[in-house]
């Protein structure tokens, strides 16, 4: 159960000429929920960037990590011109297409079943934001980087999908969120506060 | 590569053509302003030139392939710009497939509701212009290899330059020199048609184009695209 999933040591991340972190070091096995934490421009979104090799800055260091990832960004790759259902159907980064059924539940979970064949477009933020995140309730890879997962959600969306981190957490994976709220994820939440890498 | 796993490549790509043919015809104003474009031109041409039929006729080789190219152009220029605003692209990057295969199905995708309906809609265009009928077979088949010739040069151009702030231009600079052997080639089967020559020779050429284009172009916009995302 113990085996890393993703390993970073001594890790520097610097954009342009400027160091935004750096000696990060950071172990996430599975089981692990942890949220990178600090304020507004600290490096947060830079850092699970690098995590998911799509850094558009300089990176530093060693990093290590499994290849099953799933990574959710500001941008959620969701077309408005096609529904909820095709847009998870033929997501571009899945390889299993998932079936009718899974992708019915997983808007089923996230609320937005009633949804499931508008055009995506039509959705408010929130609601949108759901379709996104209903990804996570899908067969996924066991490694989740979530950018600002709580972003336009009520209270009540937060509250599914803090307990779906913790379930996913608890089947083997490990999730690393990004948030500057704190989560009411109780023991098992793990922070890094990047507030203390700052700079050189 | 294990049979199951190529078995899911197939299924991703074909889901991949399926997502891309939708998004195409879910905005019917991309597939029809290339053809309006067209249209326009080929109106234009017989007012400046005057409307004596032989002399439109002679000139009708050169007019129909420069105005297929500007139209290939128009599509080109939108090609990956919405994949990359919206995080699509990113998220290819990190599927398992290798760029170079998932970047297919959007040509396919392009070229069906582009260089497809332009290369069929042509010999409407042609007659305009006063192109014989003996020649309509010759003018389909080189602008069925020629726009797909030209949408996988220009999608190299795009790949490279979606993430530049007004790239059209800069666009049309990189490949247009690359389109003129294309061109060429071209209205060459369109002249020896009109003249009762050869026409074979050219469209074996704009064959091999396709085929080398085939092969090689995907590489290229994956590695474009690794660029523009700065990967």
């Amino acid at each position: 159960m113990t085996e890393p999933l993703l390993m970073a040591s001594e890790l520097s991340v610097q954009k342009g000429v400027r160091a935004l972190l750096s000696n990060v070091s950071l172990t996430v096995n599975q089981g692990d929920v942890w949220q990178l934490a600090g304020g507004n421009g600290v490096g947060k979104t830079s850092l699970l960037r690098a995590f998911a090799r799509l850094a558009r800055i300089e990176v530093f260091g060693r990093l290590e990590r499994c290849e099953d990832v799933l990574y959710s960004g500001h941008s959620a790759a969701l077309k408005g011109a096609l529904t909820p259902r095709q847009n998870l159907m033929t997501h571009p980064s899945g390889l299993n297409a998932p079936s009718d059924l899974a992708i019915d539940t997983a808007l089923e979970a996230v609320g937005v079943l009633g949804h499931a064949d508008v055009q995506t477009a039509r959705l408010s933020a929130g609601q949108k934001r759901r379709v996104a995140l209903a990804r996570l309730f899908l067969p996924s890879p066991r490694l989740w980087l979530l950018d600002e997962p709580f972003t336009a959600l009520d209270v009540q969306g937060v509250n599914v999908l803090e307990a779906r981190f913790l379930e996913h957490a608890r089947s083997g994976g490990a999730v690393v969120f990004t948030s500057h709220q704190s989560a009411a994820l109780g023991d098992e939440l793990k922070v890094l506060n990047l507030e203390h890498y700052c700079g050189d | 590569m294990t049979d199951q796993s190529g078995i899911d490549t197939l299924q991703y790509l074909s889901g991949q053509t399926a997502r891309h043919v939708r998004l195409q015809l879910a905005s019917p104003s991309e597939i029809v302003n290339p053809l309006l474009f067209f249209l326009l031109v080929v109106i234009l041409f017989p007012l400046g030139l005057g409307p004596d039929p032989e002399r439109l006729a002679l000139m009708a080789p050169g007019i129909l392939w420069v105005v297929a190219l500007l139209a290939n152009l128009m599509i080109c220029m939108r090609l990956f710009v919405d994949d990359f605003e919206d995080g699509s692209l990113e998220q290819l990057a990190m599927a398992s497939t290798p760029l170079a295969l998932s970047v297919i199905p959007q040509l396919l995708a392009a070229w069906m509701t582009g260089g497809l309906v332009l290369s069929l809609a042509a010999p409407l265009f042609g007659m305009m212009l006063g192109l014989p009928v003996s020649a309509v077979p010759v003018l389909v088949a080189s602008l069925l290899m020629g726009t797909a010739i030209m949408l996988l040069l220009g999608a190299v151009g795009a790949a490279l330059t979606v993430g530049v702030r007004r790239g059209g231009i800069l666009l049309a600079l990189l490949i247009l020199p690359l389109y003129i052997p294309v061109l060429i080639a071209g209205t060459r089967a369109l002249d020896e048609a009109l003249h009762s020559g050869d026409p074979v020779v050219a469209l074996a050429f704009l064959g091999a184009g396709v085929t080398g284009g085939l092969l090689l172009a995907p590489l290229a916009i994956a590695a474009g695209l690794r660029v523009s995302l700065e990967l």
